[in-house]
């Protein structure tokens, strides 16, 4: 077992995020956070610098190079954090991980051409799941643009259809107000992720700096509060609803609106589901929580939504993996859809009643406009909804069964790693089978402990979401929950972790495949296990405990059901160090229940072969 | 499907032709023309777009395009409430033998010579798609040696005008 030597972690040039600018001349005249400045004489890379301090940054994942080498050296002094990771998207996931733990907008660097095309999937990631992120790249001086210079990639052209927005920077002055406008942008209305791409020579050159610039979005004005109309008819329908359900999306957890998504829960009694990006959004011990809709949700939780009479979308999108061939979804709830972005309204469901505006602000009005309904003496009755529903939770639970082959269950571990952790915790998870197994078998209980890829399906997410998660909480536990595919795709940022003190924990829930994709080739694909097979298992290559040592954390097995609870305990006791447990688990565990992709949510399967009975006349 | 024509008024700044056409693409629409020049006010570009679509789909470009954090405002012009135009040149044979009924052809449709060469005759039209087409296919018989469209611009009938003003004036 290996640990960095002192003098390694010495080499930390910021120790702690609180520490305070050394002081090169130009930046440290900026001062605090939105301290007025005018006029000061600096380089480009000066000017980014401060405007980075003056937007309240206080970390950048990234990597320097070429292009972008100016904006290191004020770096160099400032009292940001640069974390030096080992690969570009490990700096834009840990962006996104650092963002979606912490609310705050997550800031990753990257040089041009391949320092940039490499924060290509983190930024399509952060776009699909609305994660505010600002990507910062360096780009070839003016004057090369456009001649394939070395290292140079459009990366604006690249990003369009996969940012909020993105700039390529022209002058030094303009550098103060591109920065603040990218931070409103990715931070503000549906977030998501915005980058700014900056000349070498436009930071090298010398500018004029002056703080706080005027924002000019004269496009821009995302519609926060809710039409009184709109909500009024909502209201109405939630109180006369005999089958009625909250479908909550990530747009809750977004806008910071737990609290008052559980208020209007209480106060109208109505079945609660959490998509995979809401998880947290309500607590999983609520009793009206019925579960995760979707291909993998709980059978309460589709049932819910299938027989629903009133559905009512909060900050949710109507996704295909919820719900299922469209044509069948839902056949009789009428819909209401609040979202702030009115392009999902409509986009794949028609909403009957449409409302645009900020969940938080939602919730609120629909909170005082059941409470009119109420005192009006109007008020549904879903007892009859509930009978139901709770036949269906106690007849059809969460569950799974022993490997027969005597293997180690996955969802034992994981399911004994939520109970062991808690739900003070923060848990990011690859894209797979481990994933689904961590978003169903742990109790999320509060908004920002679940964290994962959701739109995009990005392997190799948890290493560096994790490690952008516990730089954002450094109080919080957090855990990396993966597979032995993903892993092997991000896991040199343990490395990062190592070096620079982000003691994460990670779970590699390693089968030895790529366990959805062989869940898929059983079903579907009759047992043909074509490339799914990694090696893992049979060759023990790579060795994860020589693997997590070598990156200098500490590397622990487990492979039996017996030592699961004492190797996460020790995992738990170690907080100096990244903790890696190879957890080898049987290979042919499958993620139930599932609504196979294409079909209707009608034919969700319990288990292999077994389809839950609907009472007819429930329909 | 149905012919919309979009008025889409966007800041006037680099790339923002190629954001809003790059949605219409990625978004599966095929924009059947496109035109786009400076407004009354020169920080504010007038993109004029013609699509073929259902309505339902049309409302979500539509919509994506208004998140396009450059696009200002977007107005659907009816084809009834609006003045349409394309610009059309065409370069005709037109001898000694057959000139005098290419120029007759030229006045029928009030278009205009622009330029007199010795065997060809260039001619501006201006019009509607429909006029234009008609054009064409009466000089078709004589020879058309090269022409060149432009996109059709469209303005709104009677004394309402589309502007930015007040985005542009609300922002600051």
């Amino acid at each position: 077992m290996s640990k960095p030597t002192p003098e390694i972690l010495a080499h930390r040039s910021h120790p702690s995020p609180g520490a305070t600018s050394a002081g090169s001349a130009a930046p440290a005249a900026v001062g605090g956070a939105g301290e007025r400045v005018v006029d000061v004489k600096m380089t480009g890379s000066q000017a980014l610098v401060a405007s980075l301090e003056a937007l309240g940054v206080d970390t950048i994942f990234g990597i320097p190079g070429g292009a972008i080498l100016p904006a290191y050296d004020p770096l160099f002094d400032s009292k940001v954090r640069h974390i030096l990771v080992r690969h570009e998207q490990g700096a834009g996931h840990a962006a996104t991980g650092y963002a979606q733990a912490t609310g705050r907008v997550g800031v990753c660097m990257a040089t041009s051409g391949p320092g940039a095309t490499n924060l290509v999937t983190p930024i399509a990631d952060a776009y699909m799941d609305s994660v505010p992120i600002v990507a910062i790249t360096g780009q070839v001086a003016r004057p090369y643009i456009g001649t394939d210079a070395f290292q140079e990639a459009d990366i604006q052209g690249i990003t369009l259809p996969i940012t909020k927005h993105n700039y390529l920077v022209q002058t030094g002055e303009e550098i103060p107000r591109i920065l603040a406008e990218a931070f409103h942008l990715a931070a503000t209305g549906r977030p998501g992720p915005v980058l700014v791409d900056i000349p070498k020579d436009v930071l090298v050159a010398e500018t004029t700096f002056n703080w706080p610039p005027t924002l000019e979005l004269p496009g821009y004005h995302p519609t926060l509060h809710p039409h009184g109309k709109q909500i009024r008819e909502a209201a109405r329908l939630i109180t006369n609803a005999k089958r009625p359900v909250l479908y909550v999306g990530g747009g809750v957890l977004k806008a910071k609106a737990s609290e008052e998504l559980r208020t209007l829960a209480e106060l109208t009694g109505v079945p609660v589901v959490t998509t995979l990006m809401a998880r947290g959004a309500f607590p999983d011990s609520h009793e009206q929580h019925v579960g995760m809709p979707g291909m993998h949700g709980t059978v309460s939780a589709v049932y819910a939504l299938q027989r629903a009479d009133l559905i009512v979308a909060l900050g949710a999108r109507f996704d295909d993996r919820v719900t299922g061939k469209l044509s069948t979804f839902a056949p009789n709830a009428t819909i209401v859809h609040a979202d702030i972005d009115p392009a999902e309204i409509g986009k794949n469901r028609t909403a009957d009643v449409p409302i645009v505006g900020d969940a938080k602000h939602v919730i609120q009005e629909l909170i005082t406009a059941v409470g009119h309904e109420h005192t009006a003496g109007r008020r549904g009755n879903i007892t009859e909804w509930w009978t139901q529903l709770n036949e269906l939770r106690e007849r059809y639970p969460l569950g799974y069964e022993e490997p027969p082959d005597g293997t180690l269950s996955p969802q034992y571990v994981i399911k004994r790693l939520g109970e062991i952790v808690g739900p003070d915790a923060i848990y990011a998870a690859g894209v797979g089978q481990h994933q689904m197994w961590a978003a169903q078998f742990i109790s999320y209980e509060k908004p920002g402990t679940w964290l994962n890829s959701g739109g995009a399906g990005t392997m190799g997410y948890a290493v560096p979401a994790a490690m952008g998660a516990k730089q954002g909480c450094p109080e919080a536990v957090v855990w990396a929950i993966d597979g032995d595919g993903c892993f092997q795709m991000t896991n040199q940022e343990l490395a990062t972790c190592a070096l620079e003190g982000i003691p994460i924990k990670v779970a590699v829930i390693n089968n030895g495949n790529l366990g959805m994709v062989r869940q898929w080739q059983t079903l579907f694909y009759e047992e043909r296990y074509s490339n799914t097979d990694l090696g893992t298992h049979k060759h023990r290559i790579p060795d994860f405990v020589k693997l997590a040592e070598a990156l200098g954390c500490i590397g622990l097995r487990c492979e039996n059901a017996a030592d699961v609870d004492a190797t996460i305990e020790t995992a738990m006791r170690i907080n100096d160090q990244p903790v890696v447990i190879d957890f080898v688990v049987g290979k042919d565990a499958m993620v139930w229940p599932m609504v196979p992709a294409g079909t209707s949510n009608d034919e969700i399967l319990f288990a292999r072969g077994v389809r839950p009975i609907f009472d007819e006349d429930d329909v | 499907m149905t012919t919309h024509t979009l008025s889409v008024l966007v800041e006037n700044k680099p790339g923002v032709l190629a954001r809003v056409s790059g949605l219409f693409s990625r978004r599966g629409f095929n924009i059947d023309s496109l035109a786009v020049g400076e407004t009354e006010n020169p920080e504010v570009s007038r993109i004029t777009i013609v699509v073929n679509a259902d309505a339902s789909p049309l409302e979500q470009v539509t919509k994506q395009l208004n998140k396009l954090v450059n696009v200002l405002k977007i107005v659907e012009l009816d084809a009834n409430a609006s003045v349409q135009r394309e610009l059309l040149l065409v370069k005709v044979r037109a001898d000694r033998a057959v000139r005098s009924q290419v120029l007759e052809t030229v006045q029928l449709f009030r278009a205009r010579v622009v330029d007199v060469a010795a065997e060809t005759l260039t001619i501006e039209a201006t019009g509607t798609g429909e006029k234009l087409d008609a054009l064409l296919r009466d000089l078709e018989p004589f020879g058309i040696k090269e022409m060149v469209q432009s996109g059709m611009v469209a303005i709104g009938r009677g004394s309402r005008a589309i502007t930015a003003g007040p985005a542009l004036r609300a922002a600051s």
